[in-house]
Formats: structure tokens, C-alpha cells, sequence
């Protein structure tokens, strides 16, 4: 299969939906001129134009709110909040108003609009601009969530909530940007609220999403060397989350740990250990454990942010405590 | 300026129906009633009446927590309207907004908000979705003294303005933002000047003169859906009643109150000038204000009686597609 980075994955997805759908359209900071702070929009004014990739003044509350207005009217808008950590601008227009408006009317409207949010600790970019705040958004009604970790799941789960009619969260580690994958010719789209069990095995369940995943895959090769089978399961999406594809693997291997560069407390994992221990507790052979960032804002120095990061390691040395 | 008679009836009719309206649903919270709070357009009315009867049914506004006049004069029905503020099923919203929350879709009405400031973005998003399908509609939006200090406010008519949006920026100052007075408040005493700062034009109206707010209307209008960019309106207005019913009014003496209510109603003012004028006749006026108050009346049995939303309802109306349940 052919062989595309993370960010040229969605920039297909973004042309493709551009070209199927007129009513589609970006805004944000640096996306026209620039073509993206990650090159993550590189071409597309090219081919649409500035007025369907359009550049905005840095105003997030403005971008999110008229993304919202513009949806109610008809159209389909993806505003990209340059970096995750930003979205706290505006949040009342994501929280109070993005999430609720077809709710609070009694669905008279609907509001098909994605948010990409660049995130995740890159190159000592220090405590505003490191973050993984999807767990906040999980918390909320009305919102999905979407936190891919390949170019495969990027384009089709971008693609697939180009195509929502609800307002979809789309977090794309800024590490994974030049990462290389495969990814199906023609047509792909990959369901929302779907898990992927990324590799299968019988002795535990390793959960994760994102940049992560490809420490949770890592450590299960080093497992696997030393007989311990793990099953990897990428969540793909956080809400709604996918409890039961994860509840199928935890009856077969009756231990869990799930894994997010987010800090641990309050963290998906969190939500994810209450609905197992809620639900199946008697399943478990072992007590579960979450890996998560310390509770710290992410620090500048690259020898301390070294000590917030989840390393492989650290995955396999927690799997094992559990596997004894 | 001359008038059609058919105008002045429509003027006074949607007057008449926001104030009956909004004293009925004053009437029915003292008496315990409503769930909630709500807030009161009750001496603002010529400024929702006097712009909105010059839009057209498929442009758009969006507007704020005390929305109840604005939804009426862009078009909305009082029944829903009603049933909405007694949370029933038949309300707008399906009981699921509630005052700060209603909403009419169908005539462009994209919705009170509970945040003030939270409209303001989403008709410039109209604006830009007007623009972009080349639609010819047009977009109000509407906030207080109050909610001009929001930086929503500001970062919205920059946007517009660099992108020459349809979308009229309507400051309906009344004087108060919830307890606090805008002299305190707010650092200039008119917030029009504001405009300058984003290349717009504005101007600076007697909201109490439904004649002067449609003049005025009319004019940005035609700036507007000329496709020049934003134009700012601020309507000096005052408002009548609280903050909320059942605000205690610490803030204002009764006797200011009662001074603005005597020299300003714009009801009051409306009447007195067109009977002097001659331009409408007493008979008529109270027919118009008999048959709105009948209609408010019934609206007010009907939402008692109708049902309220089913359990069933919770999940309903929420994700288009899947959702947790």
C-alpha cells in the first residue's frame, strides 16, 4: 500500500471533501499563506481558492463562533485552532454554544463543523503549547471527539467528520505530523465512536489513542519477546467512546492498562477504568493501571520534560507489574 | 415622512404584542408559573420592531437573554413562544431552551443566548455563509451596553469588517449590564465610537422613536446588503424593568425608573404622536391592542394545559447521528 505522512493523509481528506462538497470550507490562523504552521493545508488555496481556505485574524473566539454561525446557515466549516492549548480562548463558544445549540432548540438545527486542534508535548514548545486537553471535551454533551494515530484513521476519521452533522473535536498530535503509514487508494473512511483493535493477544489489554499508541505498540513487541501477548486497542475516538470493543478484549485477557500523554488525573483513562471496574469487575485478574503525564503543566527544560513523557518502557515495566 | 396605514398597523401591532406579551409573562412568574427566570424587553420594543420589520423572513439575527421581543418581531409565534417559556412540549424548543434559549429557525430567528456576548459570532458566521453562497441575506445581531464590552463584540467586527460582512452590530443601549450602569461600566458614554476602531459606520439613535429606528434601519440596511461591509446602530434605550423579574433593584431609585417610564415609553410615545398626527385612529389602535391581547391570553391557557416533554425526550433532539444514551 502506498506510503503517505499523517499531514498529507488529512490534506487528501481535506481536498476530497473539498471537492465533493462546495459547503466545505476552512478557516484559521496561517492556513492560506502560510499552508498551515505544520504544512498541514499546503496546496489547498492552490486548488479552492483563499475565500474556501481562508485566513483569519487571530481571534478564536471570532473563528469558532463564526464557524458555528456559518454551519447554522448551511455550511460545513473546519476551523483550526492552531494548537490545542488555544481552544481555552474559546471555550464558551465550543462549550455553551457549538455543543448546545441543537439541544437547547429542540433540534432545529444542526451543526456540522470540526475543529482540528493540534496537540501533544513537541520540541520543548513548554506548558501552552504541549498540551493533550481532550479529556475536558468528554466531559461535555453534545461534542465528538476524534484523537486518530496513523494517516490511515486521520484521513478517514477526518473525512468522516467532515461528513457529521455534529460538531466533532479532531486532535492530531503535532509529532505525528511526518510520520509515515499506509493508506488505502481511493475512497476511506473510518467510522466515529469505532475502536481499532491494533494487535491482537491473550494476556493484556493495552489501551491508548494518538501519539501513544505507537509507544503501546512498541512496548507489545518488547513483550512479546519475553511471552507476554498483548492487545493493543486504539480508541480512535474518546466520546463516544467505544466501551465495548474494549470490554471483548478484557474478558479474554482480564487485564487492562490504558496509556495518554494527557496528565493522568481526570484523564480518559480515568472514565475508561470506571467503566470496566463498573461494569466487569469480576473479569479482572489484576488491578488496572493508567499511565498519564504527572500532575504538572508540561515544563520547558528538555531534561525535565523527558520526566512528563510515557516511554514504551515505562508501558512494558507496568504491564509486567500486572502480569506477574 | 409619510407612512402606509398598513405599516403603521404592523409597527403598532408587533409594539403592542411584545408589551402584552412580556407582561403577561411577567403576570405568570410572580404568580410562580415559570421555571427558570426571565428577562424583560418590556420599553424596548421600538428597537426590535422598528429594524426587524425591514428584514426578510430568510435573513438572519441571532440575539441575547432577553430575547423575547426580537423573536417576535422577526416573525416567531406567540404560542410556541409561550409554551417554550412554561417548558412544555409544544414550546419552540421542545422545552429544551426555555426563555434564554428560544429560537425560530424557520424565520431566520437563530436564537437567544444565555451568554452575553455568545450571539454576535454566530451572525457574523451567517454573514459569512450569506456571502460566501452569495445569497443576498443579511445578519443582525443584537447586544446590550452590557454585552459591548464582551470581547466577542470586538473581535467579531474586526472579522467582519476585513471580510466586508453583511452584518448589522446592533447595540441596544439600556443603560444597565444586569446591576451594573453602563456610567460606570462602560468607558465611553456612547459605545458607537467603537465602530471607528474597525473602519465601520454607525450611528447613534433615539431607541425609544420606532420612526427614528427604522429610519436608521433602513439606511444600514441599504449599506449592508450593498455589499460595503458591517455597519454598527447603538439604540438609546432604557430599560424598564429589571435585570430579571424579581430583581430587587438595588442599583436604581423607583422614582428614576418611573421618570423614564412617564418621558420615554416608546409605546406611549408612539401612540401619542401617530393619534396627533393623525395617522392611525383610536378604534383602530384598540382593535389591533384587543385582538393581541386575546391572542396573548389564549396562549398563556394553552401552555397551561399542554404537556410537558416526555421522559422519553431526554435523548432526543441532542447527536444527529448515534450518541450516547
Amino acid at each position: 500500500m502506498r506510503q503517505l505522512s499523517f499531514s498529507e493523509a488529512t490534506l487528501e481528506a481535506m481536498s476530497e471533501e473539498m471537492e465533493r462538497d462546495e459547503r466545505v470550507f476552512l478557516l484559521g490562523e496561517d492556513i492560506s499563506r502560510q499552508g498551515g504552521i505544520f504544512g498541514q493545508f499546503k496546496g489547498l488555496p492552490q486548488k479552492f481558492g483563499i475565500e474556501r481556505v481562508r485566513d483569519t485574524p487571530i481571534s478564536e473566539t471570532a473563528i469558532v463562533g463564526a464557524a458555528i454561525g456559518a454551519a447554522l446557515a448551511g455550511m460545513r466549516p473546519v476551523a483550526d485552532m492552531h494548537f490545542a492549548d488555544f481552544i481555552g480562548v474559546c471555550m464558551d463558544e465550543v462549550f455553551n454554544q457549538m455543543a448546545k445549540i441543537r439541544y437547547m432548540t429542540g433540534a432545529q438545527c444542526k451543526v456540522p463543523l470540526v475543529l482540528r486542534a493540534p496537540d501533544g508535548i513537541i520540541r520543548s514548545a513548554a506548558a501552552q503549547h504541549s498540551q493533550s486537553v481532550e479529556a475536558w471535551f468528554m466531559h461535555i454533551p453534545g461534542i465528538k471527539v476524534v484523537i486518530p494515530s496513523n494517516p490511515a484513521d486521520a484521513k478517514g476519521l477526518l473525512k468522516a467528520a467532515i461528513r457529521s452533522d455534529d460538531p466533532v473535536l479532531f486532535f492530531e498530535h503535532k509529532v505525528l505530523f511526518p510520520m509515515k503509514g499506509p493508506v488505502p487508494d481511493g475512497e476511506h473512511l473510518v467510522p466515529i465512536g469505532k475502536a481499532n483493535v491494533a494487535r491482537t493477544g491473550k494476556d493484556v489489554t493495552i489501551v491508548s489513542y494518538s501519539l501513544m499508541m505507537h509507544r503501546a505498540l512498541e512496548a507489545a513487541d518488547t513483550l512479546a519477546a519475553e511471552g507476554i501477548q498483548a492487545e493493543c486497542i486504539d480508541l480512535r475516538t474518546i466520546s463516544p467512546i467505544d466501551k465495548e470493543t474494549v470490554f471483548e478484549s478484557v474478558r479474554k485477557t482480564k487485564r487492562l492498562v490504558i496509556v495518554h500523554e494527557a496528565v493522568k488525573q481526570g484523564g480518559v483513562g480515568a472514565e475508561l477504568s470506571a467503566l470496566v471496574a463498573e461494569e466487569m469487575i469480576d473479569w479482572l485478574d489484576a488491578p488496572i493501571r493508567r499511565l498519564g503525564a504527572p500532575f504538572v503543566p508540561v515544563p520547558f527544560s528538555p531534561a525535565l520534560e523527558k520526566l512528563v513523557k510515557i516511554s514504551a518502557e515505562d508501558i512494558a515495566k507496568t504491564v509486567k507489574e500486572i502480569c506477574r | 415622512m409619510a407612512y402606509k396605514k398598513d405599516f403603521l398597523q404592523n409597527l403598532y401591532r408587533t409594539m403592542v404584542r411584545i408589551r402584552l406579551f412580556e407582561e403577561k409573562v411577567n403576570e405568570c412568574f410572580l404568580g410562580g408559573e415559570l421555571p427558570g427566570f426571565v428577562h424583560l424587553y418590556i420599553g424596548e420594543e421600538a428597537i426590535a420592531t422598528g429594524l426587524l420589520v425591514e428584514l426578510k423572513k430568510d435573513d438572519y439575527i441571532t440575539s441575547t437573554h432577553r430575547g423575547h421581543g426580537h423573536c417576535i418581531a422577526k416573525g416567531a409565534k406567540i404560542k410556541p413562544m409561550m409554551a417554550e417559556i412554561f417548558g412544555k412540549a409544544t414550546g419552540y424548543c421542545k422545552g429544551k431552551g426555555g426563555s434564554m434559549h428560544i429560537a425560530d429557525f424557520s424565520v431566520g430567528m437563530l436564537g437567544a443566548n444565555g451568554v452575553v456576548g455568545g450571539g454576535i459570532n454566530l451572525a457574523v458566521g451567517a454573514a459569512l455563509a450569506a456571502k460566501m453562497k452569495k445569497s443576498g441575506q443579511v445578519a443582525v445581531t443584537f447586544f446590550g451596553d452590557g454585552g459591548a464590552n464582551r470581547g466577542t463584540v470586538h473581535e467579531g467586527m474586526n472579522m467582519a469588517a476585513i471580510w466586508k460582512l453583511p452584518v448589522i452590530f446592533v447595540c441596544e443601549f439600556n443603560q444597565y449590564a444586569s446591576t451594573t450602569p453602563s456610567s460606570y461600566g462602560t468607558a465611553v458614554p456612547d459605545v458607537a465610537i467603537r465602530a471607528q476602531g474597525y473602519g465601520m459606520p454607525s450611528a447613534i439613535v433615539d431607541g425609544n422613536n420606532v420612526f427614528a429606528v427604522n429610519e436608521a434601519s433602513k439606511k444600514a440596511l441599504a449599506y449592508v446588503r450593498a455589499g460595503k461591509g458591517p455597519y454598527m446602530l447603538e439604540f438609546k434605550t432604557y430599560r424598564i424593568k429589571g435585570h430579571f423579574v424579581g430583581d430587587p433593584e438595588m442599583y436604581r431609585t423607583k422614582q428614576e425608573v418611573q421618570e423614564h417610564f412617564e418621558k420615554n415609553d416608546p409605546l406611549k410615545n408612539f401612540v401619542k404622536d401617530v393619534l396627533s398626527k393623525k395617522m392611525m385612529s383610536q378604534k383602530e389602535m384598540n382593535a389591533i391592542h384587543a385582538e393581541v391581547e386575546q391572542e396573548v391570553i389564549s396562549s398563556v391557557e394553552d401552555a397551561r394545559t399542554d404537556p410537558y416533554p416526555a421522559d422519553s425526550e431526554l435523548f432526543n433532539d441532542y447527536y444527529v447521528e448515534g450518541g450516547v444514551k
